[in-house]
């Protein structure tokens, strides 16, 4: 296999870090440019959660679409006034091709994704679809349904991978993203466990490489970095431990993260939480869409985006918190953001009973400012640490 | 229905009118009377089945968009932002917020509480709208997942195992349902009642489709925008009912006295326009006038056919197989309510041909962004397939705050004027041939 991220590869730790960083934060998207270069084609997913175990099989690379801190310049056009930025800047990526797709899914996740099949599909050739991940989730009927949805996605794949993907090449993506997801849990018990060996925008740049990277090399990155990020001769801080919510699909901007780990330890948080989405291993024998199906309803973590009656949002919230020992929570939202701006009033009124304090923002991926922001942030940690 | 004298003319308006306030007084007696009600959306409303429990059935945005047409909205939003919602959130849903907040109290009457809610996934909203019944009063929530298409053209039908597959689904979903509601009610499912409802909206489909065929006529029978926002409170509030049934077949009856007798809507047509989006309901009349002053009428809308759950494609339930065919009913007719919001170029360019159009309108609005996060782009795709005038102005549902009626009318009087001068070069074209 091609090696799309050989920067970090003999490095100190720091410098692995700011190879990591750097990839991140590159607009024009490099490990996707060598895959392609090497032959590889790619498969585009905008948030929340995709089954990638399926693209993966076929030797496809999924990308996450979930936007960029760039100026939509040319999709601007094709959106009116009142929507989130990361409907408008995930456009931007395609139509200036910092990244190209043979294929694009997006999710019933929200009224304006879903609507990105369409736009899509009006200004690119390759299949532009929906994936009707169920809605309710309740329903005895759902995980068939849902397995019947992977394989068609899994037929409209075939066709680009140009070879049939089988239950065996399923398989064999599963147990890969297994060990992913657990070195993922990983990074989240060192978050909960020892937060001031892994800051808030470190841990976040480690677990987002995934959307970049074929697992197989994020799985060898994170299996060295991890035991070497143990190691570091960090010591506790003064800060309070918070739980971030608010980050299941648009990205904050990696500095405001940033400005919150100068004050706060972020020990558990939804950011990217479709790359999280399945809490356990996957079954990795047996019918494994079936398992993958499975899996998503059964063996899964929450969002405002999912509706599940044994998940009620603000319960949710509160056993996140509790099992993470936090002190406080902030919950923010994406500027026009209908789902994550309803839920921050379930979770301001949930956690005002529940007597946790907490910090109620809203953010764009393109803000570059955060003085004011920190300000207040720092004034409602000091309410904290010296009430 | 062939015994049309002059009084026919009107009639649709003034009965639908009345019927409207008639179901809204029983809502009201409803509520007086401490009895739950099924809440429900438009898309997929399956007022057919929950009529079959008894249940009255409460339509949450109908009652919303009243409050904007009466001219209230602002102090419901008001009270649902001081509550913690969002200026930026679904209007609709923040006037619910605050009808709950008032225990039901609304311009029109008193609405019952939620016993039970009952939403599909044709807008992901209605989701967390429900999710808010869910918290406030512990109501029983059920989404009816309707897969939608999965692209634009992507339509498998009966047969084909792409299909077959969502049938099962929506079959097996509306058991579990009927499981919930005999829960909720104490009543058992009775199928004949479910046959005989299905009945009259079968009667009910058949009349709305050949009301919009109707409308092909020159002069047009009725304006979309205006007219078609009463014969959708109707469609949606008495489906399944024989006076719903009776009602559009008067309607039928009346359309087509007219169109035989070249009689058109109160605007002297000189261009058939079509509307795409949710209407401006703060300034619901001024709209339609901006348009009707320049002899513009609106003889078709997307809002016909998505706001009516997809009611435009006559679907007709087999009687014979009720619940079977419910699920397919409900399976094409709602997921052609979503076609007509997320890939509706080839719709429109088939209604520009059908209805003989002059110009688009496309109204995205800050509220709703199920049905406006495609229109600049639908409106770029469409004028690359036909050569059509377009008008694209944003506002609002609800919200007065960003309505702006004189900037408004800047822009529809420059499309009027871009319509007389294309017409123009039109017959200086067609003189120099």
């Amino acid at each position: 296999m091609t090696l799309l991220f050989p920067e970090w590869r003999d490095q100190p730790l720091d410098e692995a870090l700011r190879a990591c960083r750097d990839l991140l934060e590159d607009d024009r998207f490099p490990t996707v440019r060598r895959w392609r270069d090497a032959g590889g084609r790619v498969i585009g997913h905008f948030q929340v959660y995709f089954p990638e175990e399926i693209a993966h099989a076929g030797g496809l690379l999924p990308f996450k679409v979930r936007g960029a801190p760039i100026e939509p310049t040319r999709a601007d056009s094709h959106f009116g006034s009142y929507l989130c930025s990361i409907l408008k800047t995930s456009l931007e990526l395609a139509l200036s091709q910092r990244v190209q797709f043979e294929a694009f899914f997006t999710h019933p996740i929200c009224d304006a994704a879903r609507n990105l099949a369409g736009v899509w599909g009006r200004n690119f050739p390759y299949p532009c679809q929906i994936l009707y991940l169920p809605q309710n989730a309740n329903s005895a009927h759902a995980a068939e349904y849902l397995r019947h949805e992977y394989d068609r996605v899994r037929r409209t794949l075939e066709p680009i991978a140009g070879r049939a993907i089988t239950d065996d090449d399923v398989r064999r993506s599963i147990a890969v993203y297994n060990e992913n997801r657990a070195l993922l849990r990983e990074i989240y018990e060192l978050k909960r466990t020892a937060p001031w060996l892994l800051p808030a925008d470190e841990a976040y740049v480690l677990v987002a490489l995934g959307g970049l990277l074929p697992r197989e090399e994020h799985n060898e990155l994170l299996r060295t970095l991890l035991p070497r990020v143990r190691e570091r001769p960090a010591r506790p801080r003064d800060r309070i431990r918070v739980v971030f919510e608010g980050g299941f699909c648009e990205q904050p901007p990696l500095d405001l993260i940033r400005m919150i780990g100068r004050s706060c330890y972020v020990v558990d948080d939804d950011l990217l939480i479709g790359l999280r989405w399945i809490v356990e291993d996957v079954p990795p024998s047996g019918d494994p869409l079936q398992a993958l199906a499975t899996a998503y309803l059964e063996q899964s973590s929450h969002s405002p985006v999912q509706h599940d009656l044994r998940k009620p949002k603000g319960e949710m919230l509160l056993k996140r918190i509790q099992e993470s020992g936090a002190q406080a929570a902030i919950v923010t939202a994406a500027k026009m953001c209908e789902p994550g701006l309803e839920e921050q009033v379930v979770h301001t009124r949930t956690l005002d009973q529940a007597g946790i304090p907490y910090f109620v923002s809203e953010f764009e991926e393109n803000m570059t400012s955060f003085d004011q922001l920190e300000i207040q942030l720092e004034t409602f940690v000091e309410n904290l640490l010296f009430e | 229905m062939t015994t049309a004298t002059p009084e026919i003319v009107g009639r649709g308006n003034a009965d639908g009118a009345r019927l409207f306030r008639e179901w809204f007084t029983d809502l009201t007696a409803a509520a007086a009377a401490g009895r739950g009600a099924a809440y429900v959306f438009v898309m997929g409303s399956l007022a057919e089945l929950l009529r079959t429990f008894d249940l009255p059935i409460v339509f949450p945005e109908i009652n919303s968009l009243q409050t904007a047409v009466r001219r209230v909205a602002h102090e419901y939003l008001a009270e649902a932002e001081e509550y913690g919602y969002s200026p930026d959130i679904c209007g609709y849903v923040k006037a619910d917020v605050a009808t709950q907040l008032r225990g039901g109290v609304l311009p029109m009457g008193k609405i019952p509480k939620p016993a039970v809610a009952v939403l599909t996934n044709a807008c992901n909203t209605y989701i967390k709208w429900a999710e808010i019944w869910e918290r406030m009063h512990g109501t029983p929530t059920f989404v009816l997942d309707v897969p939608g298409s999965r692209a634009a053209g992507l339509k498998p039908g009966p047969g084909d195992r792409d299909f077959e597959g969502d049938r099962t689904y929506v079959l097996a979903q509306l058991r579990e349902l009927i499981t919930l509601l005999e829960r909720v009610t104490g009543r058992s499912f009775d199928v004949d009642r479910l046959r005989e409802s299905l009945g009259h909206a079968n009667r009910m489909s058949r009349a709305w489709e050949r009301l919009l065929q109707l409308n092909r006529s020159r002069p047009s029978v009725f304006n979309a925008l205006s007219d078609g926002t009463i014969y959708l409170g109707v469609a949606n509030a008495l489906r399944g009912t024989p006076e719903g049934a009776a009602y559009f077949e008067d309607l039928v009856a009346e359309m087509e006295y007219k169109v035989a007798h070249g009689i058109g809507t109160l605007t002297e047509e000189k261009w058939r326009l079509v509307f795409v989006g949710v209407p401006c309901y703060p300034i619901f009349r001024r709209f339609n006038e901006l348009f009707g002053e320049w002899g513009g009428t609106f003889v078709n809308s997307t809002y016909l056919w998505f706001a009516s759950g997809g009611t435009n494609l006559g679907f007709q339930y087999d009687l014979a197989r009720p619940l079977d065919s419910l699920a397919e009913g409900l399976l094409v007719s709602v997921r052609d309510a979503m076609d007509s919001m997320f890939f509706q170029t080839r719709i429109l360019a088939d209604m520009i041909d059908g209805y003989q159009i002059d110009g688009v309108v496309f109204h995205p609005i800050k509220s709703c962004r199920t049905v406006s996060t495609g229109l600049a782009d639908n409106r770029r795709a469409l004028m690359e397939m036909k050569d059509i005038a377009t008008l694209f102005i944003e506002s609002d549902m609800m919200d007065r705050r960003v309505v702006s009626e004189a900037q408004m009318k800047n822009r529809v009087d420059a499309f009027f004027e871009g319509l007389a001068s294309r017409r123009a070069q039109a017959a200086i074209a067609a003189a120099g041939r």
